[in-house]
């Protein structure tokens, strides 16, 4: 059955739909530099990334949200290039963006809808379509029986689905989630790495500390310490990097401590 | 085959294994075509009613349309400026009862307060500190100088006709420093974030003319209708530096 609202099947394609992509990585960076407060807490980090799961791994500190901040065009580079969508001016790049910061804040007095709505409004989605995707969207991260509750009312994993829901209202061909899956209990878990690999044609890049999220749901992996990358690569080279020797509990883990340990030497 | 029995009609309901197979049929081939006998059978068939209800619910179409009332709202205010927009009428509010009940030679204390008026509410516009949706809205493609005039704009629906009503002067005296200040906490907003420029000019008018004024008991100067050139001078002023200053708007890396 056709989600409610859904209209695409009767609507005609246009020409922008239609068009080629013109550039290779959705996310072009070089040299990137970023300052947090004073300290540079992203510090020459070169990365191209295209559709697919990215996970972000690396202690706290080492510039992750600093790094999402970025992407989300939030904090301005302090040095070095950054190219999202081929160079597309900002205000076209933020159409096409979703953002899930690591404190979502918002007004606890609005309901699910609305503060979906509100999100698709400032997106600058036209109007007719805001409806069904807001449906839609609410759907996806399985809120739809609390669409119309108070945010205030809800607990906080479902407060933090709510967040994803205004990620991903406008089909972005980027989203950035900034430790999604803190608050959510291991069914929810489940769920929300099901809906990340729903996402076949946007590039996702999620950060998170927990190696197994990244195992599950990544298809390569950005590891960053001290505001570098130290590892990039696919999931499996990450737990390959790993022996016996090292510290943790699975090879994904070992092989985390161990690309941490030789960075640090 | 005449009409099926009641017998029948509710052995075939609850789908009894008793019921031989060719007489099943046979009530279900007369039932396609025998409006009485379906009537009864929806007597029968109570244990399905249930389950028929909750579909036939399922089913409908919810007709009744969202609320309405934020939509348009929302696209103006924030509710993180509500608190901020309540606090300037009930601080007015205070003024005007000042003004008009405590025998005292002061100056309006409205028409001391009335350039500093929207100031809270333009701080609670745009900002991390006050605005706890900041971060989600300034990753959006609206976000920029269109936004946070539009709020303004808003503050000043709230504050004029507040105003209007508690100023006992005329509009002219308070109206252009008003702007002004609006104007100016923008342009040094764009600069140092809005809510420090807010709390910075509050503080300097405060301490340069409210006090001073209150202590020798005279309206000051730059309140004299003489002062307008100056103030529209610092509002087309303020007015320019906002306009150049308008990409500092679009990002968060402004407090």
């Amino acid at each position: 059955m056709k989600p409610k609202g859904d209209n695409r099947m009767v609507r005609a394609i246009t020409e922008e739909e239609t068009a080629p992509t013109m550039y290779a990585h959705e996310i072009a960076a070089t040299g990137l530099r970023v300052r947090a407060g004073r300290r540079m807490a992203v510090d020459g980090v070169d990365l191209a990334l295209t559709a697919g799961v990215h996970g972000l791994l690396g202690p706290n500190g080492a510039g992750k949200t600093t790094l999402i901040r970025a992407l989300a065009t939030v904090l301005r580079p302090a040095g070095g290039t950054l190219e999202l969508l081929g160079g597309a001016d900002q205000r076209d790049v933020r159409r096409r963006l979703g953002y899930l910061p690591q404190e979502f804040g918002f007004y606890r007095r609005f309901t699910v809808r609305e503060f979906v709505e509100y999100m698709a409004w400032l997106k600058e989605m036209p109007k007719a379509e805001v409806p069904g995707a807001v449906q839609r969207a609410i759907e996806r991260v399985g809120l739809t029986d609390r669409a119309d509750s108070r945010l205030k009312t809800l607990s906080g994993g479902m407060v933090r689905r709510a967040g994803i829901a205004q990620a991903i209202v406008n089909d972005p061909a980027i989203l950035l989630l900034d430790e999604p899956t803190a608050g959510l209990d291991p069914a929810q878990r489940m769920d929300f790495r099901k809906l990340l690999r729903e996402l076949t044609d946007t590039c996702v890049v999620v950060s998170t500390h927990l190696v197994e999220d990244v195992a599950a749901a990544c298809t390569d992996v950005v590891l960053l310490d001290e505001g570098r990358v130290v590892f990039q690569g696919a999931a499996a080279e990450l737990a390959a990097a790993g022996t016996d020797a090292d510290a943790g509990d699975s090879p994904m883990e070992r092989g985390y401590s161990a690309l941490l340990a030789r960075g640090a030497r | 085959m005449n009409h099926a029995s009641t017998r029948q009609l509710r052995d075939y309901a609850a789908g009894d294994p008793d019921l031989p197979a060719d007489e099943a049929w046979a009530i279900e081939v007369h039932l396609e075509s025998c409006g009485a006998c379906r009537a009864s059978l929806a007597g029968e068939a109570t244990a399905v009613a249930p389950l028929v209800e909750q579909v036939w619910t399922g089913l409908t179409p919810d007709t009744t349309p969202a609320p309405l009332r934020r939509r348009w709202l929302v696209t103006w205010a924030t509710p993180a400026m509500a608190p901020w927009l309540v606090m300037t009428v009930l601080v007015t509010a205070l003024a005007m009862y000042v003004d008009h009940f405590v025998p005292l030679e002061w100056p309006s204390l409205v028409l001391l307060l009335a350039p500093i008026t929207p100031v809270a509410g333009v701080a609670a516009a745009w900002g991390r500190g006050l605005d706890p949706a900041h971060e989600l809205v300034a990753a959006t493609p609206r976000a920029g100088l269109t936004l946070v005039l539009r709020r303004t704009l808003a503050v000043l629906v709230v504050v004029i006709p507040l105003l209007m009503v508690a100023a006992s002067t005329s509009p002219v005296r308070w109206l252009l420093p008003c702007l002004a200040f609006t104007v100016g906490t923008l342009a040094l907003g764009g600069f140092f974030g809005v809510r420090r420029a807010a709390i910075a000019l509050v503080t300097a008018w405060a301490a340069l003319v409210v006090g001073p004024s209150l202590v020798t008991a005279t309206t000051p100067v730059v309140l004299e209708p003489a002062a307008l050139w100056g103030w529209a001078a610092g509002l087309v002023a303020a007015a320019v530096v906002v306009r150049l200053r308008s990409g500092a708007y679009t990002t968060a890396d402004i407090r």
